[in-house]
């Protein structure tokens, strides 16, 4: 038995922000191959290249978007000007920028195809109307949540940093192969 | 699938405490090992740099520390928590994350007399200046407070007199003026009281007392509630400053709503050094396993004793907010209504000399300095606890010369009540 925390959803069509089930969290974080992250960052100290490598590190495929770094390479991926630039489809569409920005991002998410399927705002990022907007077309939102925390807590991960991931079980965690210090989501529940 | 909420005695056993990943180990490993291997290279710079999770070395972390941080930060309904080497680290972490030289802090004068102590002397070495106010008048705090005021600091039920301070009124002020609520939670701990329900935003324990519960092991915990907002906020330069020793990252932006715990322990505890043993860790984590049964023994046995020592001859005054005549009776309906805790204080007719025979007298209570035992404790924090205190500082606290003070085990309170009246009547 896995007791997860967080309020269950009401009912409706659309997602309760502020209040997502860790089901439907680990369910995007495990379905996802190819993110792309709009407002990448080549200075280590952010957050955004930090989410990065760690996005890297747990074996996703992340597209650096920036119009600055365009053409060049961070950690080792090229970097695009604008979403329409990738050569190739985008699982999910993680925005880095403020509320506002995340807007006319999202707009931009939709004219893709094939459509993503997940648009992501990070930590402090919240669009209401553009989750929307996003979710009238059958694309999943999360809003103000960062990838690499909620990957944290729903493996486990994080609780070597004394955080409280509001997960109890009495399942062994399951190492995500390489050494001791990196745990997966594929965790039984 | 729906999530649901436990309850407090199951995160009490269950939070933080998954089975081992790599060995299934049920009850959690003591991890007693200065160190931690590498994947690779890149893996140990990610470390370093607070860009992956995990463990380097048990200064800065370790896995069954960690157990203790999450249990403790799940059960005040905080975000992160960090363990400490004592209380009083706890206390110094907290306050070296927030201060500067030349700042401020507003104080209830009604604390622990170590606490009164350390804020009086130890820290006038770092320019961190304590103004002292009344916990049984809010209004003492706003008034104390001016520009170079950082922080608010209060035990929710102070040591040793059971007084219980009315921390939303003192957390209105608080939030009023934009300044970190700091509560000393070790008396109550947070079986009797929740204060992030009441507006703290950080929560300190002497974890020696009831978390460990044991008399066996010292150690301390500092717990983030997640609510004061320090990024883009000047006046706290460890959380809203580009850090150098990070290579420029904002602490308080990078980890969000647990930022405060990480600053605490990536400035503090990793520069300063006061970790807490993984043996401790473990010690105090087997004392929590039983927290709420402790908690509610302690305050019923010492609500027994209490009413017992009231109606004794030999006994001038008892304070213990259980009683229904305390003047704290009513805050301790609103704050604690499960039980006002295990420790007291109460005054003899006979004065001092009568409290120190008291004291040789007993055979059941252990003369000694602690609280939070399995054991029934006393006393004389005059001579002991507060004997630092000047004379007017110790009345203030509580701590006057006819004082003795109780910390009620979890004996049968037959046995507590016979043993004060036969040391009673022979005193
Ligand atoms: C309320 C309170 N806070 C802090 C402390 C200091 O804790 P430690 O002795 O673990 O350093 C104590 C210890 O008596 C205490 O009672």
């Amino acid at each position: 038995m896995l007791i997860e925390l967080s309020r269950p959803l009401p009912y409706g069509p659309f997602m309760d922000h502020g209040n997502y089930t860790n089901d439907y969290i680990r369910g995007i974080l495990q379905s996802v191959k190819t993110i792309a992250l709009v407002g990448a960052s080549s200075n280590p100290a952010r957050p955004s290249w930090i989410v990065m490598k760690y996005l890297i590190e747990r074996g996703y495929d992340v597209i650096p978007i920036n119009p600055g770094l365009a053409g060049g390479e961070l950690l080792g991926k090229p970097v695009y000007a604008s979403l329409a630039d990738v050569p190739h489809p985008i699982d999910m569409v993680e925005i880095f920028r403020n509320s506002e920005a995340a807007g006319p991002i999202t707009d931009e998410a939709l004219t893709l195809e094939p459509l993503p399927k997940v648009i992501w705002m990070q930590l402090s990022v919240r669009n209401d109307e553009a989750a929307a907007r996003a979710e009238a077309k059958g694309v999943k939102v999360v809003m103000d949540r960062c990838p690499k925390i909620e990957f944290g807590r729903l493996s486990g991960e994080i609780s070597w940093q004394g955080v409280n991931s509001r997960m109890l079980s009495a399942k062994k965690p399951v190492l995500a192969g390489k050494g001791f210090q990196k745990l997966s989501l594929n965790r039984p529940r | 699938m729906t999530d649901r909420l436990p309850g407090f005695d199951t995160l009490a056993i269950h939070a933080g405490a998954a089975p081992d990943a790599a060995t299934g180990a049920r009850a959690t490993p003591i991890y007693q090992t200065t160190s931690f291997v590498f994947d690779d290279v890149d893996h140990a710079a990610s470390l370093f740099g607070l860009q992956a999770f995990g463990n380097i070395y048990s200064r800065i972390g370790n896995p069954t520390c960690a157990v203790l941080e999450e249990r403790v930060a799940a059960l005040e309904g905080g975000t992160a928590a960090l363990a400490v080497a004592s209380g009083h680290a706890a206390e110094f972490l907290v306050f070296h994350t927030l201060l500067q030289p030349g700042d401020e802090f507003v104080a209830a004068k009604k604390l622990y007399g170590g606490s009164i102590n350390q804020f009086n002397h130890a820290y006038k070495n770092f320019g961190w200046n304590v103004v002292w106010a009344d916990p049984d008048d809010p209004a003492t705090f706003e008034a104390a407070i001016t520009p170079k005021t950082k922080a608010i600091f209060v035990e929710s039920i102070a040591n040793p007199g059971g007084v219980i301070v009315d921390l939303k009124a003192i957390a209105a002020i608080a939030k009023k003026h934009r300044i970190p609520f700091i509560v000393d939670n070790t008396m109550a701990s947070p079986y009797l009281i929740r204060p992030f329900e009441h507006g703290a935003d950080i929560i300190v324990h002497s974890a020696t007392k009831f978390l460990g519960g044991h008399g066996n092991s010292i150690g301390g915990l500092i717990v983030d509630g997640g609510s004061f907002n320090f990024a883009g906020d000047d006046r706290y330069p460890a959380l809203s400053k580009p850090r150098p020793e990070y290579g420029g990252m904002v602490l308080g932006e990078t980890f969000g709503n647990f930022g405060f715990a990480i600053a605490c322990r990536v400035l503090g505890l990793r520069d300063l050094g006061p970790a807490l043993s993984p043996f401790n860790a473990f010690l105090i984590l087997n004392g929590i396993e039983t927290l709420p049964l402790r908690m509610q023994r302690h305050s019923d046995n010492a609500l027994a004793v209490a009413e017992h020592l009231a109606s004794h001859d030999k006994v001038s005054w008892v304070s213990y907010p259980g009683l229904r005549s305390d003047r704290y009776h009513n805050l301790a309906k609103q704050y604690c209504p499960k039980g006002a805790g295990a420790v007291f204080t109460f005054g003899l007719s006979g004065g001092y000399e009568a409290g120190v025979k008291l004291v040789s007298n007993l055979k059941l209570f252990s003369h000694l300095a602690n609280i939070g035992d399995t054991r029934s404790l006393v006393i004389h924090p005059a001579s002991t606890t507060h004997r630092q205190l000047t004379d007017d500082q110790k009345v203030q606290a509580g701590a006057g010369p006819e004082v003795v003070r109780l910390s009620i085990g979890l004996e049968d309170k037959d046995d507590l009540i016979d043993d004060l009246n036969n040391a009673l009547d022979a005193a």
